[in-house]
């Protein structure tokens, strides 16, 4: 064959790649549909064992529990149309029209049946202790007491009344999230271990249905007909043809039109402004802060050098500077401005004491501590931290500021997830740099982070102070009394240097104009486009 | 001949069996393990997992009965995706990675011998120093930086025309694979123009080109009709290791692409420590490495008798 054969053959190939093709767009409204992407594909999304974020989203639109939360980030009805709760229980009064996507109805049994599930030790639900507020779910769980102890009970299909161990003031908020949500026996069983692997192995009783799921590359979801809200429900579609972290692919994808929303880093950032999109924010209320290893032998045991730290740390500095992305909140508190008081934010009624950047003072510290510890100088700390280039550029940082101002040498030591989590449990670090994100709507998922019997409180901090002020507000129902327990609990974090908060964390992105009705929370899946619809354009194309 | 195929396969089962119980021992020795999560989780529910998962038998009773469900076919349930079984998630992604590595690899070869000719017939002239040039950059750079200047390239000219010309992420139609095969088969591409290119100038100082110039044989004629069938015989022999680390070396064209390949499976899985899903899918690799050597070994005796190996 003659080499213009050869150049033929290229050009005919070429010419049926320039061939018009048909892909969803971003937005369309006579259809009401919507297309996004999805950072990585949803773990498990059978309910009574899913932990992540991204089986939480779409669980959050498929299902629903006793409650969930409405426009403005507050409580209302979801599958219960009533409650009352008092210090030793909880009645949910549920609505005679919710029904599973097959037609029948969500009645007080699925419930009692999901509980019992998440709690059962063969379940193996990592999130089981959140149920531990319901009597005897921690026994069950624990210590093998019968599963139909568990202190939840079906008064006929739809009454449902919960006992629980003490005075939990958060049960409401509880009750909204994923481990609570309902599971019916029948279909349940009936899938037993294929139960949520694919799309049609999976009952719904949330607004939409989950109609394709093809692994790792789509989902779709369409509206639930049988949804007992439906009418507010405008949005016919939500299509997920991409499956990626990688933020410029997503932002590529956003500028093409492709997908309606889409987050931005510190790379993309700069384009969107040069392309005059408009920039939204948004914090999904996780808290990032240092933590110190208090073990016994640490250097980091001795309250004075953890002082010393604690001064030279600029949290403004850190986070305009160093992170640079918009939306972030330089930290004060291990309790987030977000918080609920009695009134108002927890943070207006009880502000964080202000630790202001002071070398002096620092330098008074280190001396301290110096001679408490016996040594004419430091040996180097070691910092813990992850190995994205986030991480790395924060920990660089405080490498920089604790050699400058204190003489300190902070050695990094990076790890990738699994490894950086076995180090963190093991206690093998003096600092490390942890973060926290809500798991529901109260001081206390925070607050009990440092209590020194919880697991998640990996530099082993002890105080019986400390301890004591938890088990106050645990059991106590006041909200006065809860929250001056949580105002003293944010006096100590600070006092002691137990941890030094950094910031807490923003999210910036872009979203198509025409796309509406987005609820951005910290709660539930995240976005919910549970009142969004699409508006007409303004103009024709055509 | 029939002997040395059994031969083979039986080294080759010594080998896929080798890389098993190296990987097996290498993984378990890392920190951590795929139970440990953001938050920590409680001893007692720990203990729960451990046993519906069977890591609290010991690590040699671990080895002992992944061996034996390896016999069986049986990869177990991965840790991540926790209803899915792993010879599900192979199933259903290494077809993907499949399609694309070999529409990868045909573009790489088609382009690479047919670059390794050009080269080769106008060496030391202007397109021989042109492609080389072409050749350098795509060796050396890496080819994320190729995915995404790909990417951003046809965001370029979808805007410019105002329309789709080839989506720039997903999976699902021939357009989708396109730009993904092309990045991915860049690199082999590159190589395989070298290799052709050098390989060719070794027949051009042959005697029988001499004969075939000197019988006056158009130019064309000699390269296809003599040249090529020599001088193609080093490129089958890369082939076989190609198909391979094409299929699987994919991860970050995957990963940019948005396609569901094996590949993103393989790195999140050794990223998550999901002991099953690393199992599965190194076991999966090197068995099908293994065999795309033998194939290639095989098929080389056909093509070539001189050189049929073990006879």
């Amino acid at each position: 064959m003659p080499l213009y054969r050869f150049y033929y053959l290229l050009l005919i190939i070429f010419s049926a790649f320039v061939s018009p093709l048909s892909v969803a767009q971003a937005v369309d409204a006579s259809t009401q549909t919507v297309t996004i992407a999805l950072g990585v594909e949803p773990p498990d999304l059978n309910s009574t064992t899913s932990t992540d974020q991204s089986s939480i989203f779409i669980l959050d639109h498929v299902m629903q529990g006793l409650l969930r939360y409405g426009k403005e980030g507050n409580l209302v009805g979801g599958v219960a149309k009533k409650w009352k709760l008092s210090n030793d229980e909880a009645v949910f009064w549920l609505r005679e029209d919710a029904r599973w996507s097959d037609g029948q109805p969500v009645t007080a049994h699925d419930f009692v049946y999901a509980w019992r599930t998440v709690v059962k030790p063969e379940t193996a639900s990592q999130y089981a202790f959140i149920m531990y507020p319901v009597k005897n779910a921690e026994a069950i769980n624990q210590r093998g007491m019968a599963v139909d102890e568990l202190g939840v009970s079906a008064e006929g299909d739809y009454i449902l009344r919960v006992k629980l161990e003490q005075p939990c003031a958060y049960l409401l908020s509880l009750v909204a999230f994923v481990t609570y949500y309902p599971l019916r026996e029948d279909y349940h069983q009936m899938k037993s271990t294929r139960y949520a692997a694919d799309a049609d192995d999976m009952l719904f009783n949330g607004a939409f249905t989950l109609e394709k799921w093809i692994h790792g590359a789509e989902l779709t979801l369409v509206k639930n007909e049988f949804y007992w809200d439906r009418d507010t429900i405008r949005l016919e579609r939500i299509e997920v043809p991409y499956i990626t972290t990688d933020t410029s692919t997503t932002f590529n994808l956003f500028k093409d039109g492709k997908i309606a929303i889409a987050g931005l880093n510190s790379a993309t950032i700069p384009n969107a402004l040069e392309n005059r999109l408009p920039i939204k924010k948004f914090n999904d209320g996780a808290v990032f802060y240092l933590e110190f290893n208090h073990r016994e032998g640490r250097l980091t045991n001795n309250k004075n050098l953890r002082k010393a730290i604690q001064f030279v740390v600029n949290q403004n500095e850190l986070v305009n500077k160093i992170i640079g992305v918009p939306g972030n909140i330089p930290g004060e508190s291990l309790f987030p401005v977000w918080l609920q008081g009695r009134f108002q934010p927890f943070r207006k009624e009880f502000p964080a004491k202000r630790i202001s950047f002071n070398v002096k003072r620092a330098k008074q510290y280190l001396a301290t501590a110096k001679q408490e510890l016996n040594v004419e100088e430091l040996p180097p700390l070691y910092l813990l931290t992850g190995d994205s280039p986030g991480a790395t550029v924060q920990a660089e940082y405080m490498q920089q500021v604790l050699k400058r101002y204190l003489g300190i040498e902070l050695k990094l030591d990076k790890q990738i997830f699994k490894q950086r989590l076995a180090k963190m449990t093991s206690g093998d670090f003096d600092m490390v740099a942890a973060g926290w994100g809500p798991d529901y709507n109260d001081p206390m998922t925070f607050a009990d982070l440092f209590a020194s019997w919880n697991e998640n409180n990996r530099g082993r901090y002890a105080d019986d102070n400390y301890d004591q002020w938890v088990k106050v507000a645990q059991a106590s129902s006041d909200v006065s009394v809860r929250m001056n327990a949580f105002a003293e609990l944010q006096e100590l974090l600070i006092e002691d240097a137990v941890m030094i908060p950094q910031y807490e964390r923003g999210f910036v992105y872009v979203q198509n104009p025409r796309l509406k009705g987005v609820v951005r929370r910290i709660f539930g899946g995240d976005p919910s486009y549970y009142y969004s619809y699409i508006d007409e354009p303004l103009v024709s194309r055509e | 001949m029939f002997k040395y195929i059994v031969k083979r396969i039986l080294s080759g089962v010594i080998t896929v069996w080798f890389i098993a119980t190296a990987t097996f021992w290498a993984m378990h020795s890392v920190p951590g393990d795929p139970l440990l999560n953001d938050k920590a989780v409680d001893p007692e529910i720990r203990k729960h997992l451990e046993e519906s998962y069977g890591l609290d038998k010991p690590v040699l009773h671990q080895y002992g009965l992944f061996l034996n469900n390896m016999l069986h076919g049986d990869f177990g349930i991965s840790y991540t995706q926790r209803n899915r079984k792993v010879n599900d998630i192979i199933r259903d992604h290494f077809p993907v990675s499949a399609v694309l590595g070999l529409v990868a690899l045909l573009i790489a070869v088609v382009g690479g011998i047919l670059f390794g000719a050009i080269t080769a017939v106008y060496k030391n002239r202007l397109p021989d120093h042109v492609i080389m040039i072409g050749v350098i950059l795509a060796v050396s750079v890496p080819n994320f930086v190729f995915a995404a200047l790909s990417q951003l390239g046809i965001l370029k000219i979808n805007q410019w025309m105002d329309g789709s010309f080839l989506p720039l992420a997903g999976w699902g139609s021939w357009q989708h694979i396109v730009i993904p095969a092309w990045v991915l088969g860049l690199g082999t591409l590159a190589y395989l123009t070298r290799l052709m290119r050098s390989s060719l100038l070794e027949e051009e100082a042959q005697q029988y080109t001499l004969t075939a110039h000197a019988k006056g044989l158009s130019r064309s004629r000699i390269l296809f009709k003599h040249q090529l069938k020599n001088a193609i015989l080093p490129v089958i022999t890369v082939i076989g290791p190609t198909i391979a680390a094409i299929t699987t070396g994919g991860f970050v064209v995957e990963l940019v692409f948005s396609i569901p390949g094996l590949g993103r499976y393989f790195v999140q899985a050794v990223q998550q420590l999901d002991y099953t899903v690393i199992m599965g899918t190194t076991v999966f690799y090197g068995a099908f490495l293994v065999a795309m050597v033998i194939v290639v070994d095989i098929v080389y005796g056909f093509i070539d008798p001189r050189i049929r190996v073990g006879s």
